[in-house]
């Protein structure tokens, strides 16, 4: 759905005399496929909006090409205008004008005629579960409920592909919730979704590729799952007595499935294994085997904090 | 066609906006009309008219013209409450025509100036002022140019710097000379030679001279085609400048 090959933009910005040259985008290399929700995660400022701005057309690549619906970024952006949604950060709703006049008005100017553009929103209305507020006022609705015109607004034309940036920001965990609700049903009506975030739980629990984009460039992509077991597989927590925790370890040290292996000073083991929901029975046999009894078992899986970090040696959190 | 289409969409939209908050029409019409009842009267002296009719001709004429320009140069503030809205940037994402999402505002920036000038003509009728409707309208045309001129220019510059904070001064600064060069309030016929020389490289000058030129009824003199000539080149080239800021803004 999305390919893009060595996309690069930089700015100039003055400071005083002196013209700076910022490399926002260095070189991205995507792929996003029919279909899925891809999510963009990175800091603020990693160039993640300005790499969505370019796929929208808004802004104009200085290098590298990108194919997006099957039309050229840079040879026919007006065809890409018309197979995708964008749906920007800021908002983009007029305060004095109601939810049922945005969405006409953006379904005309794609060219569609009145009575249908009509019909469109009454039903986006309805699917977003806006119809009670549809003749009010922007200006008079909640966080939530103004995002959701926003979307509604993105998705009017019925694209094949919507672009979402931070869609999430600044709603409350309900209203967050609720939104992820909305992008999963984007990608059941068949949409392909990219989504831009700073939320490792959104990427996490929505996306189901991501790319993590720092300092212009894509360090890594893949499914979270695969990103995570990446880096350092998981860890399995054995609670035991203080005990019994030599002899658990003399059982355990060997065994194929466990790469490492440490011993807490309160008792207990940390077992460093690839893939922990495997591993659990046999720990659980080799112990009971060996006649000994657990207290607890505990499996941790790295999250995409941990991805994060040894990708760019810093926290996202921290960032 | 598809750019007909595109250019009505947006000009009934903004219109649509505007009429939702009619007290425009007081604010635009209520300044011209003080003008037009404390200021004029000093005229007929100052001015050595014969009547007060005459004096109307002069300044009724420079009046609106002033009002074309100033209601088109601080239109660009709107354009910045939409910028910061993201209402632009939705537009812009979409396939219609960026001289459309100009020309829409534009014209209904136009469309709102001929009715001030309307109602400000029928008060004038009031103090005497006489003109006939073949040269009004002739003096309309000549003010709707000068607004999609400064409207136009108004959006493309404020496209460019993106802040009211930028705009108000830049704006201040442009149109005061033009309006003091122009003769919009005195005839610039009293003004010393060096002053009339630098007023005749001021287009507005040439504009006012025009529209008083038809209101009083002298539909022949050159000056009337010459500042319609002028007029209408600076309108096109203000619109195809401010068409491709709109097409290539960033943010």
């Amino acid at each position: 759905m999305i390919e893009t090959r060595g996309l690069r933009k930089s700015f100039r910005s003055r400071a005083g005399r002196e013209t700076k040259t910022v490399d926002a985008v260095r070189g991205v290399d995507l792929d996003v496929a029919k279909g899925e929700i891809f999510g963009f995660l990175g800091p603020n400022g990693a160039g993640k909006t300005t790499t969505l701005r370019m796929l929208a057309t808004l802004i104009e690549p200085d290098g590298g090409e990108a194919t997006i619906a099957g039309a050229d970024l840079r040879k026919d952006p007006a065809e890409v205008r018309r197979r995708i949604g964008y749906v920007p950060q800021g908002g983009s709703t007029w305060d004095e004008s109601t939810a049922r006049e945005e969405l006409v008005l953006h379904a005309r100017m794609y060219g569609i005629s009145k009575a249908d553009a009509q019909r469109r929103a009454a039903r986006a209305l309805d699917a977003f579960q806006l119809t009670e507020y549809a003749d009010r006022k922007c200006k008079t609705y909640s966080g939530g409920q103004r995002r959701r015109v926003e979307i509604a607004l993105g998705i009017i034309h019925e694209p094949k592909i919507v672009f979402l940036d931070e869609p999430t920001t600044g709603l409350d965990p309900q209203s967050r919730a609720h939104m992820w609700d909305e992008i999963r049903r984007l990608r059941s009506d068949g949409m392909t979704v990219f989504i831009t975030t700073h939320y490792l739980d959104e990427a996490d629990a929505l996306c189901d590729r991501i790319a993590i984009m720092d300092n212009g460039e894509v360090v890594a992509e893949g499914t979270p799952a695969e990103l995570k077991r990446e880096i350092s597989g998981d860890v399995v927590l054995v609670g035991l007595d203080l005990a019994a925790t030599p002899q658990a370890a003399q059982a355990l040290d060997g065994e194929p499935y466990v790469n490492k292996l440490e011993t807490a000073d309160e008792g207990g083991l940390r077992l460093y294994v690839d893939e922990g929901a495997t591993a659990i029975p046999q720990v659980l046999r080799r112990l009971d085997h060996a006649g000994l009894e657990l207290r607890s078992i505990e499996l941790h899986r790295p999250s995409l904090d941990d991805v994060f970090l040894t990708k760019t040696g810093r926290s996202l959190r921290e960032s | 066609m598809k750019f007909a289409r595109d250019t009505w969409l947006i000009f009934q939209r903004q219109t649509q906006l505007l009429l939702r908050n009619p007290v425009w029409v007081f604010v635009g019409v209520f300044q011209p009309v003080m003008y037009l009842l404390l200021f004029a009267p000093l005229l007929k002296p100052a001015l050595n008219a014969p009547t007060q009719a005459e004096a109307y001709k002069i300044f009724v004429p420079g009046l609106l013209v002033l009002l074309a320009i100033f209601g088109g140069l601080f239109q660009g503030f709107g354009l910045i409450a939409e910028l910061r809205a993201g209402v632009i940037e939705r537009s812009r994402v979409t396939p219609i025509s960026r001289l459309a999402l100009l020309l829409g505002r534009s014209l209904r920036d136009v469309v709102s100036l001929i009715v001030q000038a309307v109602i400000i003509t029928l008060l004038a009728l009031l103090f005497d002022l006489r003109v006939f409707i073949g040269d009004l309208l002739l003096a309309y045309l000549m003010l709707a140019l000068i607004a999609l001129m400064t409207s136009a220019v108004s959006y493309g510059v404020a496209l460019k710097v993106k802040s009211e904070d930028a705009l108000a001064p830049l704006m201040n600064t442009v149109a005061q000379p033009v309006l003091l060069l122009s003769g919009i309030l005195l005839p610039l016929t009293f003004a010393p030679g060096w002053l009339q020389g630098i007023a005749n490289w001021n287009p507005f000058s040439w504009a006012v001279d025009g529209t008083r030129s038809l209101f009083a009824g002298d539909l022949g003199s050159d000056k009337v085609w010459q500042g319609l000539s002028i007029t209408a080149v600076l309108a096109a080239l203000g619109v195809y400048w401010a068409a491709r800021q709109f097409a290539r803004s960033v943010r």
